[in-house]
């Protein structure tokens, strides 16, 4: 194997920390940005200088949707797209409250939720509600 | 102005198996198309000697297509944008013919994915960083830039509902359009809801149907049947793939490329007659309203308001009835381009409006990612 593959790419890398229970942002050594998803070039500057960073997990609701379906087919559910802290924006869905209960501005917490096959992130609304 | 400007007319059109083709693969339906073109613009397979197609269904569309009807072209092109590809094709072929790459290019696009799947088919891996999170796509990408155009302009349910009510008006007077009863702002706010804001009726048929256009010099398209079309102007831009990257949820690339396709076209907004978009969604129009300058950033919601855009509003829009009521077999993209040639040839029977002589024609793929704005005239506008 050669010398600049040994390592997991960037996108094996976030889930192998999403697994531990972490939730990892890119922050860019060369212009300073966060990056999301997790790339092999800094899409803001190009550099390859990028370096991992715990999310503050601190988050706006910026987009919200509901996605219905028949009652057969399960309850409806929330989509959302999330601005973190940090600047990225990343799709999530809010929990603890009803679906249509999110509302765009609404600040949230990241949680990431191991219970299931693969570790995902979620968001909880800020200051309890979890 | 540019070089380009003027370097290719559209000679044929034609379409195939709209709405429901039972029984009919893709690439009989695609073929179908193809010899509407041809007989449209008096022309045979062996005269083609360029191809543009892009499936859903064949990573090497052109490779697909060319065996198929039996082309061996001097220049081909399967590029895959999403549903804006087919718009993208012709203005690739404007600048094969314009250097002289081929003479007489077909692009044509044809799916059987009503008959066969009776749902949008994707082939593209699921993004690891939006499929956990169960979107259904692309409805809720669409809907929760709707969402966004909601919050930031107080756009409503019921005006993005008159996108729907305006589309379906004007299919009732196309006898190829999928769906021609009457529809009432009601009926589109109390349809089956599918991802909020949006639903049934605010989203796209899924269709069958071919489409098939014929592309070549000016002086030769003087010389064959039909009036021809020339392309006055062509551009595209894209800023993203998934909605989670688009930069700004209410702002689509549509805002670059149909400056450019003006500049090039010599022409401004008061001077097009008529608008063919791709309306996958209601949101869509709006939105492509706004960005290609027909109304300020935010006003598109009131814009398409009281039958603004349905027969005798104030702007002639989506006269076929739309990928909304007309046909979306998968990808649209031609679709609004034929619609805008046979405008400006005067083949539109009821719905035909007086004397265009300059259209657009916009297509839109993937997650409002891809733009491609084209402008099309009468042969007196060259």
């Amino acid at each position: 194997m050669p010398a600049d593959t040994a390592a997991p790419g960037p996108e094996q890398a976030y889930f192998d920390a999403l697994a531990d229970g972490r939730f990892m942002l890119q922050h860019c050594g060369a212009c300073g940005e966060s990056v999301f998803y997790p790339r092999a070039l800094c899409p803001h500057c190009g550099a390859d200088a990028l370096t991992w960073r715990e999310a503050s997990g601190r988050g706006t609701v910026h987009a919200t949707s509901v996605v219905r379906r028949r009652p057969e087919q399960g309850p409806p559910y929330n989509v959302a797209l999330i601005d973190l802290e940090e600047g990225p924006r990343m799709m999530s869905r809010v929990e603890t409250v009803a679906p249509e209960a999110v509302r765009i501005g609404m600040a949230v917490t990241a949680v990431v939720d191991r219970s299931g096959d693969d570790p995902v992130v979620v968001f909880h609304p800020a200051g309890g509600g979890a | 102005m540019s070089g380009l400007r003027g370097a290719a007319s559209i000679a044929g059109a034609g379409t195939y198996g709209l709405g429901e083709a039972p029984g009919q693969s893709e690439l009989e339906i695609t073929a179908g198309a193809v010899k509407a073109a041809l007989d449209d613009a008096g022309l045979k397979a062996a005269d083609v000697d360029g191809v543009f197609c892009a499936s859903m269904t064949y990573n090497m569309g052109s490779l697909t297509l060319c065996e198929y009807l039996g082309i061996a072209p001097r220049f081909s092109d399967s590029s895959m944008i999403g549903g804006s590809s087919s718009l993208a094709h012709l203005l690739t072929a404007m600048m094969a013919i314009a250097t002289g790459q081929c003479d007489v290019a077909l692009v044509a696009y044809g799916s059987n994915q009503r008959s066969v799947s009776g749902r949008l088919v994707s082939t593209s891996r699921p993004d690891p960083f939006e499929s956990p999170y169960g979107p259904r796509q692309p409805i809720t990408s669409y809907a929760l830039a709707a969402s966004r155009h909601m919050h930031e302009y107080g756009t409503t349910r019921e005006q993005l509902a008159e996108v729907a009510t305006a589309a379906r008006a004007w299919a009732a007077m196309n006898p190829d359009a999928f769906l021609r009863d009457p529809l009432s702002i009601g009926d589109v706010l109390n349809a089956r809801p599918i991802s909020d804001p949006f639903t049934v009726r605010d989203c796209c048929l899924v269709t069958d149907g071919g489409g098939a256009v014929i592309l070549t010099s000016p002086e030769r398209a003087r010389d064959l049947k039909r009036p021809p079309v020339p392309m006055l102007g062509g551009a595209m831009a894209h800023w993203h793939r998934a909605i989670t990257n688009m930069p700004d949820l209410t702002v689509t690339a549509a805002s670059e490329s149909g400056p450019r396709a003006y500049a090039m076209a010599g022409v401004s907004v008061e001077d097009i007659d008529l608008v063919q978009v791709y309306d996958a969604f209601t949101i869509n129009t709006v939105v492509f309203l706004e960005d290609l300058g027909f109304c300020a950033k935010g006003e598109g919601g009131a814009f398409v308001e009281n039958g603004a855009i349905a027969p005798g509003g104030r702007l002639v829009v989506n006269t076929n009835g739309g990928g909304l009521s007309c046909c979306h077999p998968g990808m649209y993209g031609i679709f609004p381009l034929i619609e805008a040639v046979r405008q400006l040839r005067g083949d539109c029977g009821e719905r035909q409006q007086p004397n265009p002589e300059i259209a657009l024609a916009h297509g839109n793929g993937g997650l409002f990612s891809s733009q491609v704005t084209l402008i099309l005239g009468t042969d007196g506008t060259l």
